[in-house]
């Protein structure tokens, strides 16, 4: 990536991705005290939506502060 | 690339419970995703102002962000949910579309043909055979690529509408209408620029949302040796996990196909042929800021491409550990049961919990978006440049001014995309339409290729030689797909077995014609004067002067990642013999 003005691509992903790991995992957490909450899924004794939830949060915040606009100031995009 | 999975989508019409809902968690994570490639959009807009900007996203773009894209464009929600289903019909079998499908092609772009698309400085593919072949060649190609780019993108949009119909209960509307105008919003705004930053996104998406299928089928399977064991006791008698130990004979593996035409028709003439001149994934590549940046991106994209398996074949192969019996689409309508096309969606409603359903729903939602985009943007920068602008140079004699084209550009966008809408809705009213376009796309594809490498690697070959190459060659597959059409066992002579299926038709039918092409060219470029050398400049090896990698370190020179991305290849497929 070659950063001159501008806001990284990989800075939206890293919102979305935080945004989505925020969701996922709060939604998970709440399904496990809520079983009601979702449908029934395989496996669902694992959990795996908290650890993929956190999986998301890990991955947004490494692009979300790796790449973020204030850092480096007038960037190009690409 | 196309693998017949959209025309039994046509039969998931006749079903009428839609198989998972969403919670209002998912739905939200779906409206988020909206929410961003629409913002991404209206940020751009103000790094998109000249054609080269719109067009070529102003040739700024890394190798890795240019390597992404090439593969998003390609990854459409389709082609998850066909190949997923092609696995669990076909087994194993269908990595191949992804390995020597698609790498060796991907690779040999990065290392031959990238140089003289780059260092030419042309807009698009009919753009190099314009500076090499000149205006007759490019615009046969040009007209014939720009419109199968909207009808194909229109045939994509309803076949991604009825999925969504099917698993969500989506109104066939709804779908159509939100996607495709989001697309467009998205593409006017900030044009290439636009629709590689939000294939880049798309692609994140894609992975992180259908990993989630692999990771916990691989648990519940008890990891690949568990998974194959479970296969072997429900298929006691099929051979779903080997990649080439069947394909000796046209009898021996449930595809109907010969290790021949899965080498030359598939892993020569037709990935070639896709991979090196299809613009749609090529358009990516000249984006690149320099002509390192250009050849490693198809190998970072090849990288990614090998790695694709994993989450749209194993879903597959799992399907046939955990989930026996799904039939095949007219058996499954008769019954009342499920079918394999729909493998992916069931896989992902037995996993995924609240979220990550709405995360596996956004993947295919992005995957139809970002092959769109494609479409969408090849067809703009083609009418523009290869059709739009010739022909208005050659009645006003006059050039228009950068500008002009940008706005030309944005209102190809917008005819492409109504243009799509409509093709959908046709669609919708005469099903047989998808075959014959899907038919007419192939047609082009591997003459196109015997023509541009002929132009590249070949001084000799002249502008009549490129024209009537490429005319005798789309002819030819026209022949003998109506051939076929109209005497079926003419497929036993073409494919060169009477055990040959239609998927064995479409291998033996590329390369037949791609060697028409190459031999007409031959042949009438000898007859005709050719170019002098101080025109093929730029275009053509052994008068191109490439520069050197000699003085970087090794790690930086794309011969060497080329050499390791084709070492892991062979692994690979050693592997899974």
């Amino acid at each position: 990536m070659v950063d001159n003005k501008g806001i990284s691509i990989w800075f939206f992903i890293g919102t979305l991705l935080l945004l989505y790991g925020i969701i996922v995992t709060g939604a998970n957490i709440y399904q496990a005290y809520n079983p009601s909450f979702g449908r029934p899924t395989v496996l669902e004794n694992l959990h795996f939506g908290i650890w993929w939830g956190i999986l998301l949060i890990v991955v947004g915040l490494i692009y979300f502060i790796g790449f973020r606009p204030w850092k480096n100031a007038n960037q190009h995009p690409d | 690339m196309i693998n017949g999975y959209s025309q039994s989508v046509f039969l998931l019409l006749l079903k009428s419970t839609s198989l998972v809902s969403l919670n209002w968690v998912d739905s939200l994570v779906i409206v988020l995703y909206f929410i961003f490639v629409v913002g991404i959009g209206f940020y751009l807009l103000r790094y998109t102002k000249t054609g080269e900007d719109f067009f070529l996203a102003g040739r700024r773009m890394s190798s890795w962000v240019a390597g992404l894209s090439f593969v998003a464009a390609n990854l459409g929600s389709l082609e998850l949910m066909g190949w997923a289903a092609s696995a669990y019909q076909y087994g194993i079998l269908a990595t191949h579309w992804y390995w020597i499908g698609a790498i060796p092609a991907m690779l040999f772009l990065a290392i031959v043909m990238m140089p003289f698309y780059y260092i030419s400085r042309t807009h698009s593919v009919p753009g190099y055979l314009k500076l090499r072949y000149g205006e007759s060649t490019s615009m046969l190609s040009g007209v014939s690529f720009a419109f199968m780019t909207v009808l194909m993108s229109g045939i994509n949009m309803f076949a991604m509408a009825l999925v969504m119909k099917v698993i969500l209960g989506w109104s066939i509307d709804f779908s159509i209408w939100v996607s495709s105008l989001t697309v467009m919003l998205y593409v006017v705004l900030g044009g290439l620029l636009s629709a590689i930053f939000n294939e880049v996104l798309q692609f994140m998406l894609i992975w992180l949302g259908a990993l989630v299928i692999p990771v916990l089928g691989l648990i519940e399977a008890g990891g690949w040796s568990g998974m194959v064991s479970k296969i072997h006791a429900n298929f006691p008698a099929g051979n779903y996990t080997h990649l080439w130990s069947t394909l000796g004979s046209f009898k021996d593996n449930p595809m109907g196909i010969h290790w021949t035409g899965i080498v030359f028709g598939l892993g020569f003439v037709i990935s070639f042929g896709y991979w090196t001149t299809d613009f749609l994934v090529v358009q990516r590549l000249l984006s690149a800021k320099d002509l390192r940046s250009a050849k490693m991106a198809p190998i970072i994209g090849a990288g990614f491409k090998m790695m694709v398996p994993f989450i749209v074949i194993l879903p597959g192969l799992l399907g046939l550990a955990v989930m026996p019996g799904l039939l095949p689409q007219q058996q499954a309508i008769a019954t009342g049961g499920n079918s394999y096309n729909e493998v992916l969606p069931l896989m992902l409603a037995r996993y995924a919990g609240p979220g990550l359903l709405g995360l596996g729903i956004t993947a295919l939602i992005a995957g139809f978006m970002s092959g769109m985009a494609g479409n969408v943007t090849a067809f703009s920068t083609v009418w523009t440049y290869d059709i739009y602008r010739p022909i208005h140079m050659k009645l006003a004699k006059k050039e228009r001014p950068d500008e002009y084209y940008v706005k030309m550009g944005r209102w190809a966008t917008i005819i492409g995309v109504i243009i799509s809408i409509g093709t959908a809705y046709l669609v919708q009213q005469f099903a047989s339409i998808m075959d014959y376009v899907q038919a007419l796309f192939s047609f082009f594809i591997a003459p196109l290729f015997g023509t541009v490498i002929l132009g590249m690697l070949w001084k000799r070959a002249t502008g009549p030689g490129g024209f009537w190459g490429l005319l005798a060659g789309t002819l030819a597959s026209v022949g003998m797909y109506v051939w076929v059409k109209l005497q079926p066992s003419a497929l036993g002579i073409i494919a060169l077995s009477k055990y040959a299926k239609p998927m064995a038709d479409d291998m033996y039918r590329a390369l037949w014609c791609w060697l028409v092409t190459v031999i007409v060219t031959i042949v009438v470029s000898y007859m005709t004067t050719p170019k002098p050398e101080a025109e093929l400049t730029g275009l053509v090896r052994g008068c191109t002067e490439i520069p050197s990698e000699g003085h970087l370190p090794l790690v930086k020179r794309p011969i060497f990642w080329a050499g390791v991305v084709f070492a892991v290849l062979v692994i690979l497929n050693v592997i899974f013999w």
